[in-house]
């Protein structure tokens, strides 16, 4: 399952590096979205994914699951909710007053 | 436990809560905004001569003992750090208040100035790797907002890239965290402290610090540097200057935890490192302090030769040299603002950035002028101001480590500062006078005055260094020996 899981993360990160490496901006976005998704699954694998049920020790639970990535996944879900999202209303209020989605033409003045 | 401890990042969340709620209040904003800045500091203030009298303070947030619970420390060297980042704010909040215009104000400035505080603060205070990770995005949202805020052309082009660099670099960070819990199965961090110490520090995790290495010297502009110029110059004066003065040192501040206290065991690897990492930035900075004829290009390429030097006195990692990192630490951020400020009003006065179209301002504005002056031979490290100790320290230690490329880079790029800062002072305040007065704008007195309050407390924390000496002392001890810290966050001693 571990290594499943480690193919699945590299999988995600090349597409996102591959995607984040591209001229449109809303590409870009995609990509650091998905970039994201590979590392919290990187995240919740490194917790450990063999487990069993919930960590609730006076269940008389022995095998249970370490839940300290979970919450961890949680946080970071959370972050990168908010900032995908106020990245994507930079991108577009950048589209309407630059005129462009392009980020070869969003280089610095022309004079340096 | 000391329920002070979380007072310093609580205060900004509340003050900039209620600011959401009065958006019109402008007046209001204001006062409170100085209030709550006012309040840190004097938090801080207390927190020190505790920490002073009885060692390392902590909090365990809703009395989960370490290392479940979250868990906030007071050292010395993070309280002197948030102390002298209330002090910089609130010189830049009064800068603001004449300077940042009614639009900008409606739209939540003050609010997310106090959100940007909480963030910085909250990184400088907390003791768990994930909950630095927290408060670095709640520093970096509210400075993605600062950046944007405002929508003029460079802004939205510039903060595009911005947010770009930092959402990746964020991912790294996870990542790295991700890797390090797996290898240790801790991010409490005088826990993950101790088990490393145990582990011996091998391949894997030298390679997990490496991994940190490179996300925190993305954050602070040590080395991976090329995103700063650009975005420090596109915000107002008031932004830049806090930008200028905290940001970078949240970085720096991550660097130095991490390998004082997490990654100590492999100097030669690490370290090394690091070094090289600092001598380059130090060089490239310099190399682009005078090459660029801009202003704001200089300024925010010094920016970049003092995140070097501060790493550089990391890198040597002995206690003189600890020690002149965390003096040229504090003079860096009050010597940056106030190098930002005066830039910023320059170019409100002039309308011009280009250094050739400025001239002999210094008849107009003789204060302005020698403020400039001031800061110039801080940042140099003339013996009566505040950058002079920290070059003094980070040099005798570099030189006893034998390191002594290192020290030649430091001295050199000292000179190359000096020569592109007076570069500005000679040709935008000496030299003929391009424009009259009446062509200029008019200089208002809340800019000048949080310049002068700046350029005070450079001279005051220069003469006054022996009074200083004993809290920096007892910080660079603190981060030279990592048991402190772990005994005092994990066994309450």
């Amino acid at each position: 399952m571990e290594t499943l899981m480690a193919l699945l993360v590299g999988l995600l990160f090349t597409v996102g590096t591959y995607m984040v490496l591209s001229k449109n901006i809303v590409r870009i976005i995609l990509g650091t979205a998905v970039f994201s998704h590979g590392a919290h699954l990187l995240l919740i694998t490194m917790g450990g994914l063999k487990g069993g049920a919930a960590p609730l020790l006076d269940q008389g639970n022995d095998a249970f699951v370490d839940s300290l990535p979970q919450a961890l996944i949680l946080t970071a879900i959370v972050i990168n909710f908010g900032v995908t999202a106020f990245f994507l209303v930079l991108a577009y209020r950048g589209y309407t007053e630059l005129g462009t989605d392009d980020m070869n033409q969003l280089r610095g003045n022309k004079d340096e | 436990m000391n329920n002070l401890v979380i007072f310093p990042m609580l205060i900004p969340v509340i003050a900039g809560l209620i600011m959401i709620v009065f958006r019109h209040q402008i007046t209001f904003q204001r006062v409170l905004s100085i209030v709550s800045t006012l309040a840190i500091a004097g938090v801080t203030v207390v927190l020190i001569q505790q920490v002073k009298a009885q060692g390392i303070q902590t909090i365990h947030l809703g009395g989960w003992e370490p290392p479940f619970g979250i868990v906030f420390v007071g050292d010395m060297f993070a309280l002197i750090l948030v102390l002298t980042s209330a002090v910089v704010a609130i010189a830049c909040l009064f800068y603001a208040f004449s300077s940042i215009g009614r639009k900008r104000e409606t739209f939540y400035f003050y609010a997310f100035v106090q959100f940007l505080l909480a963030g910085v603060i909250g990184s400088f205070l907390t003791g768990d790797l994930f909950n630095l990770f927290v408060c670095f995005e709640v520093m970096l949202l509210a400075s993605y907002v600062l950046i944007a805020l405002g929508g003029e052309k460079i802004q939205l082009r510039e903060s595009l890239k911005y947010v770009l660099i930092n959402v990746l670099s964020s991912m790294l960070f996870l990542i790295s965290a991700g890797f390090l819990y797996g290898a240790v199965g801790t991010l409490n961090m005088a826990q993950l402290a101790e088990r490393v110490a145990e582990a011996e520090q091998g391949g894997i995790l030298t390679t997990i610090a490496i991994l940190f290495l490179i996300v925190f010297g993305l954050k602070s502009a040590l080395f991976l540097f090329f995103w700063l110029p650009g975005a420090y110059g596109a915000p107002p004066t008031a932004v830049a200057a806090l930008f200028g003065a905290l940001l970078t040192k949240v970085g720096i501040y991550a660097l130095f935890r991490t390998f004082t206290l997490i990654f100590p065991h492999e100097p030669g690897i690490t370290h090394t490192l690091l070094g090289i990492m600092a001598g380059a930035t130090m060089l490239l900075g310099a190399i682009g302090a005078i090459a660029y004829q801009d202003i704001k290009r200089i300024v925010s390429y010094n920016v970049i030769v003092a995140v070097g030097f501060i790493i550089a006195g990391l890198a040597i990692f002995t206690m003189p040299s600890i020690e002149g990192a965390i003096y040229y630490l504090i003079h860096d951020m009050i010597a940056k603002a106030l190098l930002f400020l005066l830039a910023g009003t320059v170019i409100y006065l002039t309308g011009q950035k280009w250094l050739k179209e400025i001239g002999g301002l210094i008849r107009h504005f003789p204060v302005l002028g020698w403020t400039f002056f001031i800061v110039v031979l801080a940042l140099a490290g003339i013996p009566p101001l505040s950058g002079f100790i920290g070059k003094v320290l980070v040099t005798q230690g570099a030189i006893m480590e034998g390191s002594y490329v290192l020290a030649a880079i430091a001295l050199g790029s000292s000179i190359l500062v000096l020569y592109s800062l007076l570069k500005i002072f000679k040709n935008s305040f000496w030299g003929e006078a391009i424009m009259g007065k009446e062509e200029m704008e008019p200089l208002k007195l809340g800019m000048l005055i949080p310049c002068v309050f700046l350029a005070a407390l450079s001279l005051a924390f220069g003469l006054g260094i022996e009074g200083i000496s004993a809290y920096v002392t007892q910080a660079a001890e603190t981060l030279m020996e990592p048991s402190k810290y772990i005994d005092a966050v994990l066994y309450n001693q």
